[in-house]
């Protein structure tokens, strides 16, 4: 059945049908909506745990503790909150432990605003805290892929024993689209449990910890954890494209930004202009490989983001100098109209024609 | 021959790294003792802190998770409302539990979280390397105050028991030591009871234990036992602060 | 109002998006929210130049006015809104909202008088279906308003029937 939700609340649905027993988190605007829903929901849920954290610290390590006692735990807040989870993340990479954390960006940096941004993609997909680690990043761009996504992204923290954000903004989580959920709530499959702490009987005594004081054997820790990640980045790369057959010109976005530029390629599609899109589901890992196979027969590759240029340097290491790169960015909570970006894309596409003859 | 003193068994068989002369070892012991006694060995789960404890996991036998700093009571929080059948309990220092993680500590008392905290106030941040700590005396020396401790610049130690007691959460805080015979004795006992409020599930629990910590306060271990009596239980007076019925 | 027309939308099976004003523009201020209704999936949750605009205030009448396509149709409450300003290349409907629901003795529905009356310019969800669906759109929470809302659609449909 079709239910008209909004972004934030289809999360929170997805997250308990995907066997999400535990919450914790701390309010922040733009994604009340999340935790408010699950307040509510949890308490429906056997073994439900709703927690109102003091704080985002408190939040994230919660899910932590959550997490290592072998439930499935989310968290969720907006850039400057998510800043503050970034020592709790990296414990939870080092530490090997699943847990899924929803980040609805925001303008930034400092207080910033609470209008729609995409400025934390560095944070998000450079691991953000400290040490060498990676995050499993997805972006979705509608509600119906919010719910979709938060039920992956259970999975793939269970199945990399890794902590993965989804990436969303204020639009994505305020926005109502109509949504269709599992009909059945799915039992969670843990391969390797053998990290759950349940209390030593009949069996020795666990140890879950990321102090190690060998250089030698945190270098060895670390190199697990690389291959861990090449592993990721060769199974679990998502992308869509979108008219991109016949193009001359592929635009790059993600998330809202991708639904802004669908609408601005449709309405220059009406006027002729050649133009395709990628959009990057995964933003780690990021899809290299299809921006490299379109390069070979398209030239000019249109980066939007709101943002000042952050998933351009992803896609300027893709393409590896090949290819020219235009760029398009409203940092700030700025959302432009389809019709505003399609007069710049459409500058851009008649230049680069000329550039041509 | 009758055995009358041996390793109990959730200590594992290894030896500490911790000075000599220091708290942490006599009150690993207590804790394992009180363990095997109460049969808690395979329902504990044990949460160590950052601070010359962190390393807890080589020695006390139940599983164990690390926290960041400061966070124990988070993380603890975390894993008790999973397991509300397991015993959790995190070991943290002053640095660790009344500094960066006093945010953590107070809301998880005020909630009445069903953990037990032992906190570990040696007046110092010991694996930093002395500096100075929320519990530092006024007037004590410590790397970061080296003219003493001082009201108007540094503020006042913290009397951790005291403020938490206030909390409607709060279901047992005592504060004890572990610098003489007797005072082991005692700090033994408020473990166990500690313990048995958790599984009574009367409320949050807390016992503060005053440990010598020779290395930083640059004395010998027998002046840090009388040094414990004689200046620093003066400042953190010795007893049973919070104790609901249980 | 926009809520309401986005479910009337999805309950036939339409594509939709609604996207609400919000945060600090909520508290205060005008609030304002954008539905997109469309038989094919919707690129963009956020309009360009819509074809429609429903403004209910003279604030919002003067801000939004001007995102209108050229030769849409802007409909207003002309209980609240002068529109001698209005641009020349935009058809104006004009809908007393506010003295209408007053007949119906609760000056609440005017939302719902005003969604009749665009329901009747706009053609992009059918007036039965809606009436149909309204508890199911309302939730349980309004079941008793259930008569009242049907009667203020009602009421705004017909009156622009009469008009025409
Ligand atoms: C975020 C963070 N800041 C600082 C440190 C460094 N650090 C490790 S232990 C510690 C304080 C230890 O003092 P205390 O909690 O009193 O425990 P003790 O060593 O005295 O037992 C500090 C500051 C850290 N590990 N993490
Ligand atoms: S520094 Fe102090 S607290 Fe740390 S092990 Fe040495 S004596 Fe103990």
């Amino acid at each position: 059945m079709k239910r008209l939700m909004s972004g934030n609340s289809a999360i929170g649905e997805a997250a308990v049908l995907a066997g999400c027993t535990c919450y914790f988190g701390y309010p922040i605007t733009p994604q009340n909506e999340l935790p408010e829903y699950l307040a509510k929901r949890l308490a429906e849920v056997p073994g439900g745990v709703f927690i109102q954290a003091e704080s985002e610290l408190s939040a994230i390590n919660m899910v932590l503790g959550a997490s290592v006692a072998g439930a499935r735990a989310m968290t969720s807040s907006s850039s400057p909150g998510i800043s503050l989870k970034q020592e709790g993340i990296s414990f939870l990479a080092a530490q090997e432990l699943p847990a899924v954390i929803v980040n609805m960006m925001r303008g930034g940096p400092g207080m910033g605003n609470i209008s729609p941004a995409q400025s934390d993609y560095f944070q998000a997909t450079r691991g953000g805290g400290h040490g060498d680690y990676r995050t499993i990043v997805l972006a979705p761009a509608s509600v119906q892929e919010l719910a979709d996504m938060t039920a992956r992204a259970f999975d793939l923290a269970d199945t990399y024993r890794t902590p993965v954000m989804i990436l969303g903004d204020g639009m994505l989580g305020q926005m109502m689209e109509p949504v269709t959920f599992p009909s059945k709530k799915k039992e969670r499959q843990l391969a390797h449990a053998d990290y759950v702490l349940s209390g030593a009987a009949g069996r020795p005594s666990r140890r879950i910890r990321s102090l190690i004081l060998d250089p030698k054997e945190e270098e060895e820790h670390n190199w697990k954890l690389f291959r861990k990640y090449q592993r990721i980045e060769q199974l679990e790369v998502r992308h869509e494209t979108f008219l991109l057959d016949d193009a001359v010109m592929a635009v790059i976005a993600y998330g809202t930004a991708a639904r802004i530029a669908r609408g601005a390629i449709k309405r220059l599609r009406e006027e002729g202009l050649k133009i395709g899109m990628i959009r990057p589901i995964s933003l780690w890992p990021f899809p290299v490989k299809i921006i490299q196979q379109t390069a070979r027969h398209i030239h000019d590759f249109f980066v939007f983001e709101m943002s000042t240029g952050q998933m351009l340097e992803d896609v300027k290491l893709a393409l590896e100098g090949s290819g020219y790169i235009h760029f398009y960015g409203r940092p700030g909570g700025v959302v432009p109209t389809p019709v505003e970006l399609s007069r710049i894309i459409s500058r851009h596409y008649h230049q680069s024609q000329k550039r041509k003859k | 021959m009758k055995k009358v003193y041996t390793r109990p068994k959730s200590l594992k068989d290894a030896p500490f790294h911790y000075c000599p002369g220091c708290g942490h070892s006599i009150i690993h012991r207590l804790i394992a003792e009180v363990i095997d006694e109460m049969e808690l060995q395979e329902k504990a789960i044990c949460v160590p802190p950052a601070g010359c404890a962190v390393l807890a996991y080589d020695y006390i036998d139940v599983d164990m998770v690390e926290a960041p700093h400061g966070r124990g009571a988070a993380v603890a929080t975390g894993i008790k409302r999973v397991r509300p059948e397991n015993l959790v309990f995190s070991y943290q220092g002053d640095g660790d539990l009344a500094a960066i993680g006093t945010a953590e500590t107070f809301h998880a008392a005020n909630r009445g979280e069903l953990i037990t905290i032992f906190f570990v106030n040696n007046a110092v941040y010991g694996m930093t390397g002395g500096q100075m700590a929320p519990t530092t005396l006024l007037g004590q020396k410590t790397t970061t105050s080296p003219a003493g401790r001082n009201a108007a610049r540094d503020g006042h130690p913290i009397k951790v028991c005291e403020v938490l007691a206030v909390l409607g959460g709060s279901a047992y805080l005592e504060r004890v030591a572990v610098n003489q015979p007797a005072a082991i004795k005692a700090a033994k006992k408020a473990i166990a009871r500690a313990f048995q409020h958790q599984l009574k599930k009367t409320g949050f629990s807390l016992v503060e234990i005053l440990s010598p910590c020779p290395t930083n306060w640059k004395m010998s271990p027998v002046e840090s036992c009388t040094w414990i009596d004689e200046v620093m239980s003066r400042e953190f007076p010795l007893g049973v602060i919070k104790d609901s019925k249980c | 109002m926009g809520y309401t027309l986005a479910n009337a939308a999805m309950l036939e099976d339409k594509y939709v998006t609604y996207l609400p004003s919000y945060g600090a523009e909520v508290r205060g201020g005008t609030a304002n929210c954008t539905v997109a209704v469309s038989e094919e999936e919707i690129a963009s949750p956020v309009a360009s130049e819509p074809d429609f605009v429903v403004t209910m205030n003279q604030p919002s009448f003067l801000k939004f006015q001007s995102i209108l396509q050229s030769g849409g149709l802007i409909l207003v409450n002309s209980s609240m809104v002068n529109v001698s300003t209005a641009r020349g290349d935009i058809e104006v409907v004009e809908v007393p909202t506010s003295e209408l629901a007053e007949q119906l003795g609760n000056i609440r529905v005017a939302n719902m008088v005003m969604l009749g009356a665009f329901i009747k310019v706009s053609n992009l969800v059918s007036l039965q279906l809606m009436l149909k669906n309204l508890p199911e759109i309302l939730g349980e929470g309004k079941s008793k308003m259930i008569k009242l809302n049907r009667e203020a659609l009602d009421l705004g449909f017909n009156y622009l029937k009469e008009q025409t």
